[in-house]
């Protein structure tokens, strides 16, 4: 395909956990399991404190059609429901459990039973799975979409474009039966004729692996794609492999694609083969602060500090933990936050990589323009925020914006580009809403003005 | 354990500096200062030293007395006050060049709110006032010492002057490309100039797309003006130091590369009219700092199209 490719960064890969197959820890005394592991209604919980709770087990049902189950990651009792701190700084809904260091699997686990597309949807919205590459909407509503017709095209995403980040990478080398067993359901079950792997070229045993997985299956190709950061963004993933271009505001599947994480692929076939959902997660564990990285097979729930423990512990004194990769990972402010559904690495960082350097005059050098994948220009749109200049930010696009970073790891003056393009976009949405309640109060007074004039008539 | 620091993504920043960068030119122009120390003698030390020490100072006390973080540490001003000191002749008193030092510094760089902020570029301002306020000074373009003995077409004139009077040849190519002619500090050698383009091209400082547009178009352009020798004039005169250090200046130009195009041909345009129509000292200088004024628009009408992005209603 000889299409322009979108721009990116090459970051440093530090994939130093990539040969490493995942070990398993044994049951931290106590998981905290939010509602709120994904994108929509949290989900509501269906056990009480004192019960006792099986592996597998449910223990909050999907709170909505955009919403997932929870099941119990480990046996034990449920010692209590309350509200705890997320990561982005709302508090949430968790429950929490107390192991009994068994992990007995719940009694009740089959496979479920799969006949149809319906059934196939259902079996997906009961696995608990939702996109485990870091967004955390459930696939359910993702894969169920009205018109099979629509799906031209399905992406598996194996890019792992993050440095450090390698559970995908894992998955691609250790669990290639379920990703081929996943990609067989999504043929039988939605009717998916073309499948593209789109993995990044620095992990060439991924790319043979799934290579020989696809040339022993129908409509299946991989595609190994320059590591150029974020080449596993949605986007500019759907374009690389498909030339394919998703409009603003729409999802993939209005450019006749769907995108799935490989991960996601296969803990969905896992549980179609097993009955056992979504309750563990394979993380990395890395960073400058961490004693022996490791990939670590951790029930959800499980807080970072117990993943730490089990890595050594640190080498010298944490100065910043993330959620996820170093690009976009999300910062926290302790090591006591859980290891979630949508969670793939956590890593803590020494003084060296935590400190960032301040940020100096902007020297208009265009290296953010140059850097953007989706052809943004982030020191504008700063210009723009720093006006409070809402139409122009509109005129810039300013909510194309996926947060990738590009523009602020090239930036010679080191500018927060990406933090001011989320509050640039909380501008536009404060905008948007004040603009909606305004037209709302001039319907409702012309609506009663007409009502006056009718009732003097 | 102690606390955490919390930021927004990403957490991870590139090598690359402003103090990196300004680092760079620098090294990139020292090709051509060793030639001028060559061509014109130690008082090129001596004018480069001052000139740079002078806007450092200019920013520093600037900054002291407005109570602003000190940023001379970037090497900003550094640039300027060599690039200065590049555009005058070596018998420069050294006071007159100072007060292009504080113009281009305070009244063109601080003025307008430091480093990123100003529409013009400092050094070229700083330039204009002294050619204007001291044009004898400025215009007293000194002979390399060691071509005292032969008398030809460049000892009296400037190569430029030279080729508007139709009295260059191909003879003189060799001697604009070391340099050995009447002219000022820093401009003369062609070769050392282009070295440090390259350099700043090979580490990435610059895309070449301003310089060779800019040098391209002077040349197609003084060919249909009618000029007596297009090549040699592009070798001649401020050119290839505006077109490789000048106009080049990220604040001042262009950010997309269909913009640095425009704005490369722009300045050609200019530099060949003024050259052929009307006086050739400043063409370059003027050429730039019109294009400079223009560059909002350029942005503007060369704007990335976002990927995927949807005109709003």
């Amino acid at each position: 395909m000889n299409l322009p490719k979108l721009h990116g960064v090459h970051v440093p890969h530090r994939k130093n956990t990539a040969q490493m197959p995942p070990q398993r820890m044994n049951a931290p005394q106590t998981v905290t399991i939010p509602m709120s592991m994904h994108i929509g209604a949290p989900a509501d919980p269906v056990v009480k404190v004192g019960e006792t709770v099986k592996v597998g087990q449910l223990i909050a049902r999907a709170g909505g059609f955009v919403s997932s189950p929870v099941y119990a990651s480990v046996s034990g009792k449920v010692k209590k429901i309350d509200d705890m701190l997320m990561s982005t700084g709302r508090f949430m809904k968790a429950i929490v459990i107390e192991s009994d260091g068994e992990q007995t699997p719940y009694e009740g686990l089959t496979p479920p039973e799969v006949t149809d597309f319906q059934s196939f949807i259902n079996a997906v919205r009961d696995s608990g799975v939702v996109g485990l590459g870091g967004a955390g909407f459930p696939t359910a509503v993702k894969l169920g979409v009205k018109d099979l017709k629509q799906v031209e095209v399905v992406v598996v995403n194996g890019a792992e474009c993050e440095p450090y980040v390698t559970s995908d990478t894992r998955t691609m080398l250790d669990d290639v039966k379920w990703i081929r067993r996943g990609i067989e359901l999504m043929q039988k079950f939605m009717g998916v004729r073309r499948v593209v792997i789109g993995i990044e070229k620095n992990k060439p045993e991924c790319v043979k692996s799934m290579g020989d997985m696809a040339s022993a299956m129908e409509g299946v190709e991989v595609m190994a794609l320059p590591a150029l950061y974020p080449q596993g963004g949605e986007k500019v993933l759907i374009y690389h492999t498909t030339g394919r271009i998703v409009p603003e505001g729409k999802l993939p599947l209005d450019a006749g694609a769907i995108v799935i994480n490989c991960t996601t692929l296969a803990a969905l076939a896992k549980y179609m083969d097993t009955g056992m959902p979504l309750v563990e997660k394979v993380v990395t564990v890395d960073g400058s602060a961490v004693k022996e990285p490791k990939n670590v097979i951790a029930p959800i729930g499980a807080s970072m500090q117990s993943l730490f423990d089990f890595c050594g512990g640190f080498k010298s004194e944490p100065k910043k933990v993330l959620y996820g990769g170093p690009m976009m990972g999300i910062a926290v402010p302790n090591t006591d936050f859980p290891v979630m559904k949508n969670t793939n690495a956590i890593l803590a960082l020494d003084e060296k990589d935590a400190i960032l350097p301040e940020p100096t005059a902007c020297i208009r050098c265009g290296s953010c323009v140059d850097a953007c994948p989706l052809r943004l220009m982030p020191a504008a749109i700063e210009a723009a925020y720093n006006k409070r200049n809402v139409d122009r930010l509109r005129e810039l696009h300013a909510n194309l914006c996926m947060e990738c970073g590009c523009c602020a790891f090239v930036c010679p003056a080191k500018r927060m580009l990406v933090q001011t393009n989320k509050l640039a976009k909380g501008l536009i949405a404060a905008d948007n809403a004040a603009k909606k309640a305004e037209a709302d109060r001039k319907a409702r007074e012309a609506a009663e003005k007409a009502e006056k004039e009718a009732a003097v008539k | 354990m102690s606390e955490l620091t919390v930021s927004v993504s990403p957490h991870l920043r590139g090598p690359r500096t402003t103090q990196k960068i300004m680092l760079d030119v620098l090294i990139a122009l020292c090709p051509a200062f060793a030639a001028s120390i060559i061509i014109f003698g130690w008082r090129s030390i001596l004018l480069t030293g001052v000139s740079a020490a002078a806007c450092v100072a200019c920013e520093y006390i600037w900054e002291r007395l407005m109570k602003q973080p000190i940023t001379v540490g970037d090497l900003s001003a550094v640039v300027t006050g060599v690039l200065l000191a590049f555009n005058v002749p070596s018998s420069m008193p050294l006071w007159e060049l100072i007060v292009g030092d504080i113009v281009a510094i305070i009244c063109v760089k601080m003025l307008f709110g430091g480093i990123g902020c100003n529409f013009v570029n400092p050094a070229l301002v700083g330039r204009v006032v002294m050619f204007f306020s001291f044009t004898g000074d400025m215009t007293n373009y000194q002979f390399p010492s060691m071509m005292a003995d032969k008398v030809d077409a460049l000892s009296s004139a400037t190569p430029l002057a030279a080729i508007r009077a139709g009295e260059l040849s191909w003879d003189y190519f060799g001697r604009l490309l070391l340099g050995t002619h009447g002219g000022v500090l820093g401009e003369t050698c062609a070769l050392a100039l282009i070295a440090g383009g390259v350099y700043l091209c090979v580490r990435r400082v610059i895309k070449p797309i301003i310089p060779l547009a800019y040098l391209g178009s002077t040349l197609v352009f003084g060919w249909i003006f009618g000029s007596s020798h297009p090549v040699l004039a592009v070798f001649s005169g401020g050119l290839m130091l505006g077109a490789i250090f000048m106009a080049t200046d990220y604040v001042t130009t262009p950010t997309t590369n269909i913009g640095k195009l425009i704005f490369g041909i722009g300045c050609g345009l200019l530099t060949a009219l003024m050259r052929t129509f009307a006086s050739s000292a400043g063409a370059v200088t003027f050429s730039i700092l019109l294009m400079n004024l223009v560059v909002p628009y350029i942005n503007d009408l060369t704007a990335p199209k976002p990927f995927g992005g949807v005109e709003a209603k």
